[in-house]
């Protein structure tokens, strides 16, 4: 996440115009960031949650004038003028630099929180020392390096989702969907866990739990530690779990059934808030070749078998043998798995065969027959279930996917790759309600008759790397897995061609040859209708 | 194997080869002079304002040419050999045909000012003229003023285009508001309007005399038909476009403004064909000019044309007129017809609804005698084609029309609907009459 680029201008201008006030604004929040660093190089702030609002407060301030100062004086409207010109939006050399000041902050966040300040016995130094009046004032405790990216992560979702709603300000989708996702990101992700860790004493403990962080992006919500204190917390404990659960089973189904992914992605969702906020200037910096739609429909439901493996896997391991003590034990859990998933895969070999593609029927066969084998292996042979002790796969999950992909590459590289790198090739809860986003949802985007003119302006603004033009200029309506509904296809459209919609499921994509516009006989005759 | 040879891979020249790579194995070659590959022209202001790169206003991968054997030559057609089925390249070299399709489309039109070859005065119509603005209009310390001669589609593109690099812009229509050849009066005033509020100096009732240069050949100013100078050093001309077919000249290929054609789009020379801004239909259809110069007209007769090339004769037989368009921030859709003043049919009557805002209108107009619905402009609210193509071809009343306007909304989800305020607005307006 991104505390830097305030500084460089986002908007119309080149950065050498940048006005007076956007000058000055830049100025606070660097100071607010200089701060920052003063205490992450150990300079021991005497009234620490002083210096700390001040810090915070100087960020956000300085980031929301400078965006007021961007937008406010212009016309309601397409802000995209010279994204191409600018060295922080076309990767030149701020790109680069801002980068690499993310990515080396995620490593030593995941891997190096010592020199951030973190002291696991004794009082915090540093940075880390900095954010713990706040830490104290919300859940009672001292700061841990966690904290201080959540903090930091919320201030960069507020602030920069005022920049956005001041950039779309036309535009009551994204006013909208922008307001969701801050509400969300301060309510259920920051504010209420913080807060529920109040309610934990001696005897009675709940995990730290967002609760819109759903499994599998939350990959570690069935861990056994997590488990046990759920059922330990009594009936509130019992609720969150079975909440957990329904949130996988049940409620998500029905909400991409009635409005598509987008729901989840784009309005709720933290990794797709900071995406839609401090993400937005690299949007259009997504692959839309064809390849790299390829790479993504293997690498993604990859990420997914993976986190089906290994939650099974660690279930699996801390279950009971025995049915007599309780009735979900090691077998009966395969067995539901191995059931639940034959389920899937035959109603969608019965009921959708015709739209798969080629490498999702081999995909899909492949995994499948994969995975039924090595519960098969296990259950005649007795060997270890999916071969690799279930702790391995889970610390090896939690180091290449929960840090690695969806922080490293996810977020440092969002000058680089775009904003929704981690949501488009590695997220696995996208992968599930893509794959019913596809199938089984009323949503699509609209094309409307024969008004596309293929400029591209779709296809380039599309943080998902969707070739949107492609279908548009078929008169296609865009059904796709990865979309998450942003809206901005819709925006950026110079003829008022794309509309996302919630609509019946009969001709939801409707392909023609022939546009709307030619003669009648030869559009019914080319489309065959 | 059947040699389909194409000149010109805009719109028309693609829609027409990609069709007919769908119906057929005929070997197809598409010869341009203007860039490597087919892009969107309509989106060639988006790359000076830094909203795209060019490849990104390709509407397809490089390999899909090679994929779907569409062979791209890039060579100047000078000469078209007829009785041979022969094309001459300005390079040297030839290639035959057995069937020819020009789409060579539009060049920018002017009226012989003076000072027109003077450094600094271009159209916008190809990527030769986006790479001269380039040159001619870098930022606002090499090119501190411009003048565009012409307010129409291309001419407020410009504008906007140079606006996104603080380069003044004054702007000579010789109308008095934007574009009223086209529009009703009280719209074309309100895109007046709008057009000046982004800092563009609009000056109407307002006509080029010649331009002037320095020593070195460079734009030093305009002069106008008043006499006053204004300095610059960028003219754009946009005063419409004309069929690019100088290079037909010594040809035995019928033209007149275009290459003439009837409605199967043959030529006077059997086996060649003109499609897109550069034919001229021998008989006008309808309302419509014989030669159109517009996005959607030329990929209809691309598709048109394919189905006859391939075995299956059909006519250009385009349906209800639309088109759409955006001036600086406000969206523009037309379905049907609305006429401007100058062109108004006799029969034609108009309802106008503006909002307060002033950045939102739609004219509908109508038949005087029974009430039937003609066609729509709509400004800043977005309207679904389909359901106006409905209601043209089932002659709605314009009653049925604005009771139903809902129906065909398409801005996106959360807008605020104007549609209570235009029955509203249309009821007080009948009650008057």
């Amino acid at each position: 996440m991104s505390t830097v680029q305030r500084n460089m201008s986002l908007t119309g201008k080149p950065p050498k115009t940048i006005n007076i006030q956007q000058k000055i604004a830049s100025a606070l929040g660097l100071l607010g960031l200089l701060l920052l660093f003063l205490a992450l190089f150990n300079l021991n702030f005497p009234n620490k949650s002083v210096w700390l609002s001040a810090s915070l407060v100087m960020i956000a301030a300085g980031t929301i004038w400078f965006a007021a100062a961007a937008y406010i004086d212009k016309h309601e409207g397409i802000k995209n003028d010279g994204v191409y010109f600018k060295s922080l939006s076309s990767r030149g050399f701020w790109a680069w630099i801002l980068g690499i000041t993310i990515t080396l902050f995620y490593v030593v966040l995941y891997w190096f929180p010592q020199y951030l300040g973190l002291v696991k016995d004794g009082d915090n130094t540093g940075i880390v020392a900095l954010f713990d009046p706040l830490s104290k004032f919300l859940n009672g405790g001292p700061a841990s390096q966690w904290f201080l990216y959540g903090t930091l992560y919320t201030i960069a979702i507020l602030a920069f989702g005022i920049k956005f709603i001041l950039k779309y300000r036309h535009n009551k989708y994204e006013k909208l969907r922008t307001f969701s996702v801050m509400f969300f990101q301060l309510g259920f992700a920051f504010l209420i866990p913080e807060l529920m860790q109040r309610l934990n004493s001696e005897s009675f403990k709940l995990p730290y739990y967002d609760l819109k962080n759903i499994w599998p992006l939350n990959y570690y919500n069935f861990e056994q530690y997590r488990v046990n204190e759920f059922i330990s917390a009594g009936d509130i404990g019992l609720g969150l779990l079975l909440f957990g659960v329904a949130s996988i089973f049940i409620i998500t189904p029905i909400l991409t059934y009635k409005y598509g992914k987008r729901w989840y992605c784009s309005w709720v969702c933290g990794c797709g808030g900071l995406a839609e906020t401090a993400g937005d200037p690299f949007r259009h910096l997504s692959d839309k070749r064809q390849i790299a739609w390829k790479v993504e429909r293997w690498v993604i439901h990859s990420v997914l078998v993976f986190v089906v493996l290994m939650t099974t896997a660690v279930v699996h391991s801390y279950l009971g043998n025995d049915s007599s003590k309780y009735w979900l034990n090691k077998d009966v859990f395969l067995i539901s798995v191995a059931a639940f998933l034959t389920l899937i895969f035959a109603g969608v070999w019965i009921f959708k065969r015709e739209e798969l593609q080629k490498d999702a029927r081999i995909g899909s066969i492949a995994y499948f027959v994969i995975i039924l084998s090595l519960i098969g292996l296990h259950f005649a042979s007795g060997k270890t279930l999916f071969l690799v002790n279930a702790e391995n796969l889970r610390q090896s999950y939690g180091f290449l996917i929960g840090a690695v992909f969806s922080g490293v590459i996810g977020v440092g590289f969002y000058p680089i790759f775009g904003s929704r790198v981690w949501c488009r090739f590695g997220c696995p809860m996208a992968a599930i309600l893509g794959f019913q986003q596809r199938l089984f949802s009323r949503f699509r985007i609209t094309t409307n008759g024969g008004q596309c003119i293929s400029c591209g302006n779709c296809s380039t603004y599309c943080e998902m790397g969707i070739d949107v033009r492609a279908y548009a200029q078929k008169g296609e309506n865009i059904v796709r897995s990865s979309c998450v509904g942003c809206g901005i296809c819709s925006a950026v459209c110079p003829r008022g061609v794309l509309k996302l919609e919630n609509g019946p499921l009969e001709k939801r994509i409707d392909s023609n040859e022939i546009l709307l516009g030619n003669d009648l006989d030869l559009m019914n005759y080319v489309n065959g209708k | 194997m059947e040699h389909i040879v194409i000149i010109g891979n805009g719109i028309s020249g693609i829609t027409a080869a990609r069709h007919i790579r769908k119906l057929s194995d005929k070997k197809i070659t598409i010869i341009s002079a203007e860039a490597d590959h087919f892009f969107s022209r309509t989106a060639l202001m988006y790359v000076y304002m830094g909203h795209m790169r060019w490849r990104d206003i390709e509407p397809y991968e490089n390999c899909f040419w090679e994929k779907n054997r569409l062979e791209l030559k890039k060579a100047y057609v000078e000469t078209v050999d007829t009785n041979n089925k022969t094309l001459h390249f300005k390079e040297g070299g030839s290639i035959t045909y057995d069937k020819l399709i020009i789409a060579t489309g539009s060049v920018t039109n002017t009226y012989g000012w003076e000072g027109l070859k003077l450094n600094g005065v271009q159209g916008l119509v190809s990527k030769q003229d986006l790479e001269n603005l380039e040159k001619n209009a870098p930022n606002n310390k090499k090119c501190p003023r411009s003048v565009i001669v012409g307010g129409g589609l291309i001419g407020v593109e410009m504008a906007e285009m140079l606006r996104t690099r603080n380069i003044e812009v004054s702007m000579l229509v010789r109308e008095d508001a934007f574009w009223t050849n086209a529009l009703p009066k009280t719209e074309a005033e309100m895109l007046s309007r709008h057009i000046k509020s982004h800092g563009v100096n609009l000056r109407h009732n307002s006509e080029l005399d010649k331009i002037l240069g320095d020593e070195n050949g460079n734009v030093r100013a305009v002069l106008t038909k008043d006499g006053e100078e204004i300095p610059c050093c960028v003219v754009g001309i946009t005063t419409g476009v004309k069929p690019n077919i100088s290079f037909l000249k010594n040809s035995e290929i019928e033209t007149d403004k275009g290459i003439l054609v009837n409605r199967m789009l043959e030529t006077n020379i059997q086996n060649v064909y003109a499609i897109g801004d550069c034919a001229q239909q021998r008989q006008p259809i309808g309302n419509r000019p014989p030669v159109e110069a517009v996005w959607y007209t030329g990929r209809m007769m691309g598709e048109a044309l394919a189905q006859t090339i391939c075995g299956k004769p059909f006519q250009y037989n385009p349906g209800n007129w639309f088109n759409s368009a955006k001036f600086f921030d406000i969206e523009y859709q037309t379905y049907g017809w609305v006429f401007s003043e100058s062109r108004k049919k006799d029969y034609e009557a108009q309802f106008h609804w503006k909002c307060a805002s002033d950045l939102r209108s739609i004219t509908i107009s109508y038949h005087k005698e029974n009430d039937e619905f003609l066609g729509i402009n709509t400004f800043g609210i977005r309207m679904k084609h389909e359901v106006f193509d409905r209601w043209l071809n089932e002659k709605r009343s314009l009653d049925y029309v604005i009771q139903n306007l809902k129906q065909a909304n398409f801005d996106p989800e959360f807008f605020k609907n104007y549609e209570k305020e235009i029955q509203i607005a249309y009821t007080n307006q009948s009650v008057i009459v």
